[in-house]
């Protein structure tokens, strides 16, 4: 266990809290900027910044309950190939340190020139909804209160995505300081643990007072990972049942256009070219034409059910279920029920689990001489 | 790869009250298994007529799509075969390969597809018998497993 530290809270404003543990983080000399999500105009949400001038940290709000893009693929180009000794601090849902390190490991991004700041998670609106909870609950007061319960119930009537509500990763221990929230009265202090030894280096410079685990958030975590993986058993369950054969497949998908979002979303499908935009898939007319006379029929675009297996064999081993493919979805195809379904049957299999150990090899890229040999008849 | 399953589709549309002929693609290595099936030929063994040999450098370069894509195309089943382990020619083509199958074992069967039109086998290249004796037993247990969901679905 690393050591642990308190960010006071003042005037019962825990945002104004960690604006001020960011200005604290920049004017240490080896950070040159951090990246943390920023309120937009008109209670849109928020999206990651990079601030550079601590003046500018004034809309910075790591605790919006909003998650319109996953951060991972931005930390990647504040990473890959930086060479001038700084380090970029980032704030980040656990979902997102953990696509981030999946990336690393697809070397996207480098955890060397990152100091990796992870805030327990108690969820996020979608991008339709949060709006709408905004609207009705924009102040300091209705956040505390959403805080309060971990994202738990209906806020206004709205819910959380189901990707949270399903969520047992609320907390980034991977990340090298991690902002305890469960548990805490948010408007008096918040936690701040170090779980690296680059963390474990901050912690001592940045001069915070020493706090001791007195055990209130291990509580409130452990009643909250038995929700939600409930929670998760019931969408399991559910999808397994709705996709057992193909026909079920089909109905499950049949809303989808072939428009991709849900890839262009996903945090860890990083291919530059995806095969599916290439020249493969620009069929001639007689294709089709042919196709159709052999069924009869012929639904365009074609290649949808194909389409959404291929991503499920190339990238569900890395899926971090984080949900910005629903919610990216225009036609509201449930894509993260399948893919997180998926993604647990896979993971499980070559014993992974994506973005939980920047040491462990993504499975599709190794392989042991001896094994599986059920596969090929007991020979190998 | 489309002519191809264009192909199998006309071929194998079972006329009324004729016994089910299945499809089987086999994506072989260009060393071993493809090989194998030469000798075969040339040996004049009697293989079963059912399987379309669509011949790749190595097995490690057998995408998992294209395995997907011949199984929602009306293939009945695929075969994979390869360099027996530490023959492969690219040193580890069959070890990825390996692991690819794995994985489509993990997903497809959750949408009803079979696990066994599935197949990996390893087949040297003087294994022209081992070659034809595959290629019959697979075509028999397909025969009677029956026609792949996916030909009479509506393709979406
Ligand atoms: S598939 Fe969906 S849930 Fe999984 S990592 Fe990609 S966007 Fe997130
Ligand atoms: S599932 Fe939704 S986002 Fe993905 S391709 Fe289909 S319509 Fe587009
Ligand atoms: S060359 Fe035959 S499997 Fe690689």
């Amino acid at each position: 266990m690393g050591s642990i530290a308190r960010i006071e809270v003042k005037d019962g404003n825990p945002v104004a809290a960690l604006q001020n543990f960011c200005a604290r983080l920049l004017a240490d000399s080896e950070i040159t900027a951090v990246l943390a999500p920023r309120q937009l105009p008109g209670n849109r949400g928020a999206m990651p910044a990079l601030v550079a001038a601590p003046e500018q940290l004034h809309d910075i709000d790591p605790l919006a309950p909003s998650f319109r893009l996953n951060a991972a693929r931005m930390l990647t180009r504040l990473t890959r190939g930086a060479d001038d000794g700084g380090l970029v601090a980032a704030l980040l849902r656990p979902c997102e340190v953990r696509a981030f390190i999946e990336l690393c490991k697809l070397n996207q991004g480098s955890l060397e020139n990152t100091l990796l700041v992870s805030l327990d998670c108690p969820g996020a609106f979608s991008n339709t909804d949060y709006p709408r909870f905004a609207a009705n609950s924009g102040d300091t007061w209705s956040l505390v209160q959403f805080l309060g319960t971990s994202g738990r119930g209906t806020h206004g009537g709205i819910e959380i995505a189901r990707a949270c509500c399903t969520c047992e990763h609320t907390t980034g221990a991977e990340a090298d300081l991690s902002i305890g929230l469960f548990g805490q009265d948010v408007e008096k202090g918040l936690l701040l643990m170090a779980n690296t030894p680059r963390g474990e280096g901050f912690m001592t410079r940045l001069g915070l007072p020493e706090a001791t685990d007195d055990g209130s958030r291990d509580k409130a975590l452990e009643a909250l990972l038995a929700e939600r993986r409930a929670a998760q058993e019931l969408m399991f369950a559910e999808t397994t049942a709705a996709t057992s054969d193909m026909t079920g497949l089909s109905q499950f998908l049949s809303a989808c256009v072939n428009c991709y979002n849900c890839r262009a979303a996903c945090p860890v499908c990083y291919c530059k070219e995806c095969v599916f935009l290439t020249d493969v898939f620009e069929h001639k007319p007689w294709q089709y034409l042919s196709w159709a006379r052999q069924r009869g029929a012929l639904k365009m675009p074609t290649d949808t059910v194909f389409f959404h297996l291929t991503r499920l064999a190339h990238m569900s081993t890395a899926c971090v279920g984080c949900g910005q493919c629903s919610n990216a979805c225009p036609n509201g195809v449930p894509v993260m029920e399948l893919f997180k379904t998926i993604a647990a049957a896979t993971q499980k299999a070559f014993e992974y689990e994506a973005g939980r150990d920047p040491g462990e090899a993504p499975p599709l890229s190794v392989f042991r001489e001896r094994e599986f040999p059920e596969l090929t008849g007991g020979l190998d | 790869m489309q002519e191809l399953i264009a192909t199998l589709e006309t071929q194998s549309d079972p006329l009324p009250g004729a016994a089910f002929e299945p499809a089987i693609v086999a994506f072989v290595c260009n060393w071993c298994t493809y090989t194998a099936a030469d000798l075969a030929g040339t040996s004049r063994m009697v293989q079963s007529p059912n399987v379309r040999l669509v011949r790749m450098m190595c097995t490690g370069m057998v995408d998992p799509k294209y395995i997907i894509k011949a199984l929602l195309g009306g293939a009945d089943a695929v075969l994979v075969s390869g360099c027996h382990p530490g023959d492969c020619h690219y040193i580890n083509g069959n070890y990825k390969a390996r692991r690819r199958v794995k994985l489509l074992m993990e997903i497809l069967p959750r949408f009803g597809i079979d696990s066994r039109r599935i197949k990996l086998t390893w087949v040297g290249a003087s294994e022209g018998n081992e070659f034809a004796a595959t290629v019959n037993r697979f075509a028999a247990e397909i025969k009677e497993l029956g026609p792949i969901d996916t030909r009479r679905l509506p393709l979406l």
